[in-house]
């Protein structure tokens, strides 16, 4: 990126009627890893790659439980989605508390809008570097929408985000018409493989992404790897490898350099045990 | 001349009575599911009792609308935890929180009295028994509300070890089997029900063991 004139502030327009701290902030969502959301009528899929910055470390955690109807899956700066996610669960605690009733998913997006929108109008703060991928089934069916660090929202069929989502994107919008109506098995297998078209010949494996699923009579939960695995091997997507063995490296290092200055790449040990809040 | 006094009051009894004892393995939390007011019966129907975590489950007798914004303050809370922890709340984790929250409302107490029953972190069975305030101990047997005067002589009998100075202590937790223990209740509240008039109707039972929770029911008498 080019250095600007007027991108010190966020409370700086430029001639061209831009805000640059606010593009800037919808940088950082590209550099993070992807994650990828689509959506039947009764389902909501999503999915996301973990890339650990080392073979020592941990991955970070992507996909957070909102309440039981809402999942987040977060791209950019993880500490921004971590302390998003906080935001929307006592959000969702409070709506519960007065109305006895499930936060209708349109609702909690507009909230996060507001929220993030604030910082892009006030000179001390600077904008949210994640993007969200919101999966929620409320009153009027199942929704996946898209926050972004701009304070704008969109509702999506199905959508990707973060480093290589374009190849995840592409292979979504071949196939987004039959979604509505996939049965749920179809949709995690098209999760599944969107997720693979961003790995670009790298094996898919249970233990580099993360699915979760949210449903009718489903609460929203992350599956297991064991169950994700068993859906690879079904499915025989882990199959197609293009590239040999020195592509992972090619692609862990540009992982790890593509998540900058954010530091926050050690979190503590994933918890694999039998957790009822799947965060 | 003498302060005048309120024609108003924020408060209602509404009666009932709850009771819990703690065992080995297992814990039996027990409440009646008559609601009055005054002389009144408002229904014969309604629950007592709170499953709070997978580990406790709450009774508590007194105003049944403070009971109800208590148990709604303490399910939030306990949602924040499990996001916080990744884990359900313990029996003893639960009971310093309801303490803990009772004593936030010292000026303007929750009318509850309550009995807090479940499993500690090595599987045995703990009630811990409060006032409206807070004060709360970890006990072997409890019973609060209106029938606590009938019952709590009776599970003493029944249940407290004799004066140290007679025979040697016993440990607080109940020499009972669940079946007992089950029985044992359902005795006491058959008594409770013939004396306290606030008493009776229904009486639903709670057992929580290592495999998890479990309900029954007895009719009582209606009247």
């Amino acid at each position: 990126m080019f250095r600007n004139q007027y991108d010190t502030d966020v409370t700086t327009w430029s001639p061209a009627g831009r805000l640059f701290q606010v593009e800037y902030a919808m940088e950082a969502v590209k550099q993070g890893s992807a994650a990828i959301g689509l959506r039947s009528k009764t389902h909501v899929v999503l999915g996301c790659v973990n890339k650990a910055n080392s073979e020592l470390s941990s991955h970070q955690k992507k996909i957070f439980k909102v309440d039981d109807h809402i999942g987040v899956a977060i791209a950019g700066l993880t500490a921004d989605g971590r302390v998003l996610s906080r935001y929307m669960r006592n959000e969702c605690i409070n709506y519960s508390f007065t109305y006895e009733s499930p936060l209708p998913v349109g609702r909690l997006v507009v909230q996060l809008a507001d929220k993030a929108q604030v910082c892009t109008q006030r000179s001390w703060k600077r904008p949210y570097g994640v993007g969200l991928l919101v999966a929620g089934l409320d009153e009027s069916g199942a929704h996946l929408y898209y926050n972004c660090p701009s304070g704008n929202y969109f509702e999506y069929q199905a959508f990707a985000i973060g480093s290589r989502s374009q190849a995840a994107k592409t292979y979504l919008e071949r196939r987004f018409d039959n979604f509505m109506d996939s049965s749920r098995e179809d949709l995690i297998k098209d999760a599944l493989m969107a997720i693979r078209e961003t790995l670009q010949g790298e094996t898919l494996k249970s233990s580099i992404c993360t699915v979760a699923v949210v449903g009718v009579g489903e609460s929203f939960h992350i599956l297991d790897q064991g169950t994700v695995q068993q859906m690879i091997d079904a499915f025989d997507i882990a199959g197609e490898q293009e590239a040999p063995a020195p592509e992972p490296d090619a692609d862990a290092e540009q992982g790890a350099a593509a998540e900058p200055g954010a530091g926050a790449d050690q979190v503590g040990a994933v918890d694999e045990g039998v957790a009822p809040m799947d965060i | 001349m003498a302060k005048q006094h309120a024609n108003w009051s924020p408060y209602d009894n509404n009666g009932g009575s709850c009771v819990a004892i703690a065992g080995a393995d297992y814990c039996v939390i027990a409440a009646d599911t008559r609601m009055s007011s005054g002389y009144n019966i408002l229904t014969r129907d309604y629950s007592k009792t709170c499953k709070l975590a997978d580990k406790a489950v709450l009774a508590s007798s007194g105003f049944q609308a403070d009971v109800k914004a208590l148990q709604k303050q303490l399910a939030a809370r306990h949602l924040i935890y499990q996001h916080q922890h990744n884990k359900q709340m313990s029996c003893p984790a639960m009971a310093q929180l309801l303490s803990n929250t009772l004593y936030y409302k010292r000026f303007f107490p929750y009318y509850a009295f309550n009995v807090l029953g479940g499993l500690d972190n090595e599987g045995k069975g703990c009630v811990f028994t409060y006032d409206a305030v807070g004060s709360y101990e970890r006990v072997g047997y409890s019973s609060q509300g209106s029938g606590s005067t009938l019952i709590i002589p009776f599970l003493d009998n029944q249940l407290k070890s004799p004066s140290p100075l007679l025979l040697p202590a016993q440990d607080a937790v109940t020499p009972l089997s669940e079946s007992e223990a089950v029985d044992l209740v359902k005795t006491c509240f058959a008594s409770a029900t013939e004396r306290d008039i606030y008493t009776g109707d229904r009486l639903e039972i709670v057992i929580l063991n290592a495999d998890g929770i479990r309900r029954e029911f007895m009719e009582l008498r209606k009247d």
